[in-house]
């Protein structure tokens, strides 16, 4: 199976790991990831004014441009700029027709292509137990999930999980043979691009997602956004924070020195 | 600066606000602010526009949308406080944030998401 | 051409303020047939309807017109008038001004224009009306009430002390409800139990009560005074003639996993159980889901130990009908799902609570025996904290209720200020949005939780809870104080909103009683017919209607008791005139009228007809019960060849109203 797929800025540099480990990995799934060609940043943030058009044109030409009908996602900011925005174009119809007069493109776009982020693959097409089938590394480790915001809110737009008790990546961390840490803080800010600015405040929130998980017995954390990594990391507290693809490659028997990748 | 304008342009409808405080409760960023998010709310219904414009408060905001997502009415106050930031950097030469400040505040860790994102939300 | 009297009302200045009362009276008396027109202050008065009896006899009318209010309002009222004056009371038509004209309507311009065509209509209308006479159908004195809480208890009670015989179908093995699960009650503080068991042994004592438990309606037939009901008997697998309640099946049982729903799962019990000591009927019930025995055939216990040989493992569910005038909805609530309120961390950890649940932790024969425990550990907790208004009052958050549940801020008070009086070194915090006390000695109980008992009122709301290494941080504002409050916790009690029980909904089917879209049933009138269902027959008690405490309750359970009476005590109920006739010459005997009818009202009959050149001809068609029409016009409009009727509302009526509209 070829898909589309929309890697993002972050992902060709700071976060390679991401996107090589889940290109490795899909592939050994059975999945092959077709980057799109002249793809665009998204921009990082979801414009939340409803007048910003210019702004949320360079997620429409991602989405526009994805073939057979599907755009995979990984970075957890791509996936949120570019699934709210393609349900914008569904539901709100003064953005659909200025954004196809602005572009005017041959066919008109209005939201059909299905965005999906590549743990909504392994859940949804490859399926968790045909995934839990093909470890042959179980990881055997406690592992704590981290959602962060972008992924889950709003659950309205995002509709990927149950945005206040998310089972999705528990439920990828227990087919790999992770035993998965239910910890509160898992949904909230790590801080975010505030970082930049006044790193103070970001490092005291991801402190208090670290002490959460830790508390809860977690010995690592699984994180999909490489803004959430860089301010897990920066915080310390010597809980490794791991891209949630670089687990799916170590799972399979993908890493190269088996452990560490 | 009136409140029409923000209204407009987030569609958030403050009189739906009971004053519950849920949104104030949740905010990660609530410390840093001199105006918590209900205050956010009854300021913008009240007209206090330029106040807020004023506030350090805007540029501390997460943007996590847990007030959003845990508002019992449908507020969404992360909306209102992204449409004054936007009022203020739309305005020549109010930007919060200039490319050329950017090198001082680099680490050689730091993603490309966070000065993209921060581009975006601190300057036009 | 009759001879046709119209009336406008002014109704005050309901409709006299927007509606050019005296234009319309002038006009209309213009309209063919009209030989007299009046307009008058209040019609409804009893010098208006002296107008009208005047009128009748005076101009010799044959038919009325009175431009009003709704129907709804009055219509009996005027027909009432009509037959004091000798006029036939369907002869009388109302053009409703009020609710359909000078209440929506701003221009007076406008709305005197809408309330001539309206007024145009009725007498089109009333021009080709008949005489009808109400037939008459008789009342089974017996009731039904359908939930076996204290709502229905007392509802019971009141309709056998008038002497009718009344049934309880509870679908749980013991009536009580959710007040036999409550520890003490607010404004008084006196024990739910105590007050309560008293009330549920009357019921079962009572020889005009027939109390059926662990059953449930099945299917209603029929209409007010003569409803069958079909009920479900649930296989217990215990034979309640022989079961004495002794509860040493209880005992033995070796499936002792069963989490145990009286207590809210905070404990367990055995397969085989008795809710509570008090439960009415005492009689042991086995849980299906559980019983090993029932599930593989292996065990055996319970029917070795019973020394009456009530256990019968072969029991099967069984179907009963029976006959009744009067049905009361008493199906009550239960307290939301928090599924989705992950953030108070109630699926995390067990010392989250819902308020229910902490009814329970603090009963003397609860799962702790009445001492506060945490449910993680045992220990004693210091710090409490309750937040009030949990899915209430939410709008458009896909979560919550918009309603509020009215009895939280009461019960919250309660725990308070009981914890605060049992455990004086606890910390008590009460998280609120309002503080809502609109009941006799209820702020002044607010109030004592805080002023003798110190329990710490923060306006505001809790946003998250994190249970963290054994406490439970909990993350709120307080609003007054204009702060953030970080506050550790042993424990969290959630005044978690109350819904209707979800039985209602296909309940409310059955009775085809209407709800609101929170699946509360719906009342005829709001102010002036609470207790009543727009179906006639059918009642409503308790929590099933609206949130409501418990003297609400039993107040309302009383009034539909007195509503009960009062339709019992008839011997005969005025049936309406207005039902379905078939035109058998145009009947082809399709079936589609019956198959529509939600009454069951519709048969069909072989009948002889004169076919031509001296033949007969046999055809099948249609006959309505007239006992049993409700008047409802669903076959008038599903026949195919227009051969069904509604007597008052022909299809020739409707259209001469259609024809002076469009005029």
């Amino acid at each position: 199976m070829v898909l589309s797929y929309y890697p993002g800025c972050t992902l060709k540099n700071k976060a390679a790991d991401l996107d090589r480990y889940a290109r490795l990995s899909l592939e050994k799934l059975g999945i092959t990831l077709a980057e799109l060609p002249n793809w665009q940043c998204c921009g990082g943030v979801y414009p939340m004014a409803s007048d910003e058009i210019a702004t949320r044109l360079a997620a429409v030409r991602a989405l526009a441009g994805a073939e057979n009908g599907t755009l995979v996602t990984l970075c957890s900011a791509c996936h949120h700029v570019l699934k709210r925005t393609n349900e914008d174009l569904k539901q709100d119809e003064t953005f659909r027709t200025r954004v196809n007069n602005y572009l005017a493109p041959d066919k008109p776009y209005t939201g059909q292509t299905k965005v999906v982020h590549v743990l909504e693959l392994l859940r949804d097409t490859v399926g968790f137990d045909r995934l839990a089938q093909a470890v042959t590394r179980p990881l055997g480790r406690k592992i704590g999930a981290y959602y962060g915001c972008l992924l889950l809110r709003p659950s309205r737009q995002m509709q990927l999980d149950d945005p206040e008790n998310p089972r999705l990546m528990e439920d990828f961390l227990r087919a790999l043979g992770a035993e998965p840490v239910i910890y509160a803080m898992r949904n909230e800010c790590c801080g975010g691009y505030v970082t930049l600015e006044s790193p103070g405040l970001a490092a005291a929130r991801a402190r208090d997602i670290l002490q959460d998980a830790q508390a809860a017995g977690a010995v690592e954390l699984a994180t999909a956004c490489p803004l959430c990594m860089y301010n897990l990391t920066k915080a310390g507290a010597g809980l490794p924070v791991t891209y949630f693809t670089r687990l799916l490659a170590e799972a399979l028997g993908l890493t190269e020195d088996g452990t560490d990748g | 600066m009136d409140n029409r304008e923000i209204t407009r342009i987030t569609g958030v409808n403050p009189r739906k606000c009971m004053r519950c405080g849920k949104c104030s409760a949740v905010c990660p960023a609530y410390d840093e602010m001199e105006y918590h998010p209900h205050q956010f709310v009854a300021m913008i219904e009240g007209g206090a526009v330029e106040e807020l414009a004023n506030s350090r408060g805007i540029w501390r905001c997460l943007s996590c949308m847990a007030c959003m997502e845990r508002c019992p009415r449908q507020v969404e106050p992360a909306r209102l406080v992204e449409a004054v930031r936007l009022k203020v950097i739309r305005q020549a030469g109010k930007n919060h944030l200039l490319p050329d400040q950017i090198p001082g505040l680099l680490d050689p860790d730091m993603p490309q998401q966070a000065l993209v994102s921060a581009l975006r939300k601190y300057g036009k | 051409m009759g001879r046709i009297g119209v009336f406008v009302c002014w109704c005050g200045s309901n409709i006299a303020a927007t509606v050019d009362v005296k234009a319309v009276a002038e006009t209309l008396g213009r309209e063919p047939g009209v030989v007299y027109a009046a307009d008058y202050q209040y019609m409804c008065s009893e010098a208006g309807q002296n107008l009208l009896v005047q009128a009748i006899g005076q101009y010799k009318l044959t038919g009325v017109v009175i431009c009003s209010c709704s129907p709804r309002m009055h219509e009996a009222t005027f027909r009432k008038a009509a037959a004091r004056a000798g006029l036939n009371p369907y002869l009388v038509e109302i053009a409703n001004i009020r609710e359909q004209c000078s209440w929506i309507h701003k221009d007076r311009q406008v709305a005197t224009e809408k309330a001539i065509i309206l007024g145009r209509a009725a007498i089109a209308k009333v021009q080709l009306n008949a005489p009808l006479t109400a037939g008459q159908s008789p009342v089974t004195k017996r009731a039904l009430v359908i939930g076996g809480g204290i709502a229905g208890i007392q509802t019971a009670l009141d309709i056998a002390e008038a002497g009718f015989p009344v049934d309880i179908v509870e679908k749980e093995p013991t009536i009580g409800g959710k007040m036999a699960q409550i520890d003490k009650t607010f404004p008084t503080l006196d024990c739910a139990a105590c007050i309560l068991t008293p009330k549920m042994v009357d019921a079962a004592q009572n020889e005009n009560i027939d109390i059926l438990a662990y059953a449930q309606v099945e299917k209603v037939e029929g209409f007010v005074g003569n409803f069958t009901v079909t009920i479900r008997h649930k296989a217990r697998y215990v034979d309640p003639a022989k079961c004495t309640g002794c509860g040493l099946c209880t005992e033995k049982c070796p499936q002792k996993r069963v989490p145990n729903a009286f207590n809210l799962g905070l404990d367990n019990r055995r397969a085989i159980y008795i809710p509570f000591a008090q439960a009415v009927p005492k009689i042991a019930t086995i849980d299906p889901a559980y019983c090993t025995k029932l599930n593989t055939g292996k065990c055996g216990v319970c029917a070795k130990v019973c020394t009456a040989g009530a256990i019968d493992y072969q029991q099967t569910d069984r179907l009963e009908q029976r006959q009744y005038g009067a049905i009361v909805a008493a199906t009550g609530f239960q307290p939301i799902s928090l599924e989705k309120f992950g953030e108070y961390a109630y699926q995390q950890s067990p010392d989250v609570v819902t308020s229910l649940e902490f009814e329970r932790l603090m009963n003397a024969a609860g799962p702790t025996g009445g001492t506060l425990l945490r449910p993680s550990d045992g220990k004693h907790p210091h710090t409490l904290v309750f937040v009030q208004c949990v899915g209430s009052r939410c709008q458009g958050d896909g979560r919550g209720k918009t309603y509020c549940s009215k009895i939280c801020c009461m019960y919250t008070a309660k725990h308070a200020m009981l914890c605060r009086e049992k455990y004086p070194d606890t910390e008590v915090y009460v998280f609120y949005i309002d503080v809502r006390t609109p009941g006799k000695n209820f702020d002044e109980f607010y109030r004592r939780a805080v002023e003798e008992y110190g329990v710490h009122y923060i306006k505001g709301q809790v946003g998250k809870v994190v249970p963290q290494n054994g406490v439970l941080k909990v993350q709120a504002s307080d609003l007054l104080e204009n702060r953030q409050l970080h506050i550790d916790a042993d424990m969290v009690i959630l005044a978690t909103a109350m819904e209707p029980d979800p039985t209602a909904r296909a309940l409310a089917t059955q009775l085809t009683a209407s709800m609101d879209t929170n699946d509360f049933f719906t009342e005829a009138h709001p102010k002036l017919r609470p207790v009543e269902s727009p179906t006639a027959g059918v009642f409503l008690s308790g929590a099933c209607q609206g949130p409501k405490d418990i003297p609400d309750t039993v107040a309302q359970a009383g009034a539909a008791a007195a509503k009960v009476i009062g339709l019992l005590v008839k011997d005969h109920l005025t049936c309406n005139p207005c039902v379905a006739k078939p035109d058998e010459l145009m009947c082809n005997g399709c079936s589609a009228c019956a198959q529509v009818c939600p009454y069951g009202a519709i048969t069909y009959v072989d009948k002889d007809f004169r076919g031509p050149n001296r033949t007969t001809l046999r055809r099948r068609v249609a006959q309505v019960n007239p006992a049993v029409c409700q008047g409802c016009g669903a076959c008038t409009v599903t026949c195919p060849s227009g051969a069904m009727d509604l007597l008052g509302f022909s299809n020739r009526q409707i259209l001469a109203e259609v024809d002076a509209i469009c005029k």
